[in-house]
């Protein structure tokens, strides 16, 4: 389980609202609509995602998916002339209605496609957001640092040069310490957008077991272009099409054919223009 | 086949042409660079080489004598970096934390275009446009009188914009993917500035201040109505005091002092040189040593 720290929290039993049928969900999305001015990216989406499942989101370029990523953590407050319409429970809770969204963001990892590895040393990226929820003492946070790069797959590569520049890492080890970085926030849930664009095949499969490991500790949403990736990791699956969610299935069901819509049928099975 | 090959990699017309090319446009540029540094080489020297013998320690720690005929310029070096650093204390912290709030902060509206557009246009206003806005603010309405206190303002408000505009650059020229990757840990936007936006933005903005110590410096316009004398042998004491300045010294003994030896006024100009140098050498030299730790 996730351990309870430092961090403001929300009272554990508010996702009690009746909703939920069998495991508690996680993530509650009714209506969704993001539109960055008069472009509207993303429409009437609606979806649950339960504790504990990675959730896959396949479609192509544009569909929507990093948009909804973005609209979940409330990167919309960052972002001018995004729009964000509808409803978002997390853990229960209306995020519109959060007055502390810092809170919010800090349970939520984000992994984005393009590794960044913040100017600082390795050890200061992972150290950086238990700092920052107010952890100084020396030991407490080596133990972090320990315990997340090893769950990232990558202390045995950086153990002895902790204090190289997280920046200067190759490509494929710069987003296993983004990993790290977004596990050492002690995350609820973990966005991972696109992660293995500018990874070699090896690292993809290295951090996909990572992700199996981590599917015990925290709800995963894997958002992918690859649909066998979706295929081997996730338990259920959306598929995103020119800003609408077309269809979300169990993964394996959307493969073997049993799809409502011929449209992701086609998109799995490789034959989209 | 080999002999197909070997044509294949046998310069073409077209590739000698582009080399013929290529040739000019190098000699072009370093031509250009070469006329732009003859012009520098040509002051150091001319200066070194008239004004070079009146350097000694007395010229450089006694006070004139003789109606200014004689003696050094200690007032007027003294004055000098009383003035500039007075108007950087006032103008970095003001400016840096201005360019910080437009960059970082303010949204992208017609407000902030506004001030940007201010900024700009301020930076183009003559030096002696400010001179006579220091006068009427901060010698005669604010009260100040004549003073250090006085010029140094009408300094920092002429030089702000410098700072302002560089320090807005450098903070944009640091990727945005680090504030993002920060705000989604939940990080509020101070936190993000602190650890990661100002670390790497600082060389750049010690770019603006190097620049805004050189053209400190040398001002004189807006320093002749506010602060600066033509003569006093009294060494400045308080922010308060008037005071002599290197530049407005140069302009006088250059022009106002019948009788003084010809290579008065080369020495002094090589003083006010050497101080800029100085002053700029030692940031571009913490520069560089902050550089030594940039980390992308």
């Amino acid at each position: 389980m996730v351990s309870q720290s430092a961090l403001e929290r929300p009272p554990p039993g508010s996702q009690a609202n009746g909703e939920s049928g069998g495991s508690p969900i996680k993530l509650a999305v009714k209506d969704l609509t993001i539109s960055y001015g008069k472009t509207v990216a993303l429409k009437g989406v609606s979806l649950e995602i339960r504790e504990h499942e990675i959730f896959g989101i396949i479609g192509p370029a544009n569909a929507g998916k990093t948009s909804f990523l973005k609209a979940v953590n409330r990167m919309d407050l960052f972002s001018s002339g995004m729009r964000v319409d509808g409803e978002m429970r997390f853990n229960g809770l209306d995020t519109r209605q959060l007055n502390n969204l810092y809170a919010l963001r800090s349970r939520i990892g984000v992994v984005f496609p393009l590794p960044v590895g913040l100017p600082m040393t390795v050890y200061d990226n992972v150290a950086l957001s238990p700092r920052w929820r107010g952890i100084t003492n020396k030991a407490e946070l080596d133990v972090i640092v320990q315990r997340c790069l090893t769950r990232a797959a990558l202390w045995d590569e950086v153990k002895d040069r902790l204090n190289a520049l997280g920046s200067l890492l190759s490509g494929g080890q710069q987003q296993r310490l983004t990993i790290a970085r977004a596990l050492s926030q002690e995350p609820d849930l973990l966005m991972l957008d696109e992660f293995s664009i500018a990874v070699d095949p090896v690292t993809t499969m290295r951090i996909e077991d990572v992700l199996k490991e981590l599917r015990k500790e925290v709800t995963i949403i894997l958002v992918t272009n690859l649909v066998q990736q979706a295929r081997r990791l996730a338990d259920r699956t959306a598929f995103f099409l020119n800003s609408e969610c077309v269809e979300i299935g169990i993964t394996e069901e959307l493969f073997t054919g049993e799809v409502k819509d011929q449209r992701t049928r086609d998109y799995v099975e490789g034959r989209f223009g | 086949m080999t002999s197909a090959n070997a044509e294949m990699f046998q310069a073409s017309g077209l590739n000698k042409r582009n080399e013929r090319v290529q040739n000019s446009y190098r000699i072009l540029f370093g031509l250009m660079t070469l006329m732009l540094i003859t012009p520098v080489l040509l002051i150091l020297g001319t200066l070194v080489a008239k004004g070079g013998g009146v350097i000694s320690w007395e010229f450089l720690f006694t006070a004139p004598t003789d109606g200014m005929r004689t003696g050094g310029v200690l007032p007027a070096l003294l004055g000098t970096i009383w003035l500039v650093m007075v108007a950087l204390l006032l103008s970095v912290p003001i400016g840096v934390c201005a360019a910080i709030y437009l960059s970082e902060y303010a949204g992208d509206n017609w407000f902030t275009r506004t001030i940007n557009l201010a900024i700009i246009n301020l930076a183009g206003v003559p030096s002696i446009v400010h001179a006579l806005f220091g006068l009427g603010a901060f010698v005669i309405f604010f009260g100040f009188g004549t003073s250090i206190l006085a010029a140094s303002l009408t300094l920092a408000v002429m030089t702000m914009p410098v700072v302002i505009v560089a320090t807005r650059e450098s903070l944009q020229a640091v990727p945005q993917a680090f504030r993002e990757a920060c705000w989604n840990m939940g990080a509020t936007r101070w936190q993000t500035i602190r650890r990661v936006v100002l670390p790497n933005a600082i060389t750049g903005i010690l770019t603006g201040v190097i620049l805004e110590v050189s053209r400190t410096a040398g001002e004189t316009a807006p320093i002749m109505f506010t602060g600066a004398v033509f003569f006093t042998p009294f060494l400045p004491e308080s922010v308060l005091d008037q005071t002599m300045a290197l530049s407005l010294h140069l302009f006088v003994a250059a022009t106002q002092v019948p009788g003084i030896a010809e290579e008065v006024p080369f020495g002094v100009a090589l003083v006010l040189i050497a101080l800029v140098l100085t002053m700029n050498s030692a940031s571009i030299a913490f520069r560089m040593w902050l550089r030594g730790k940039k980390k992308w």
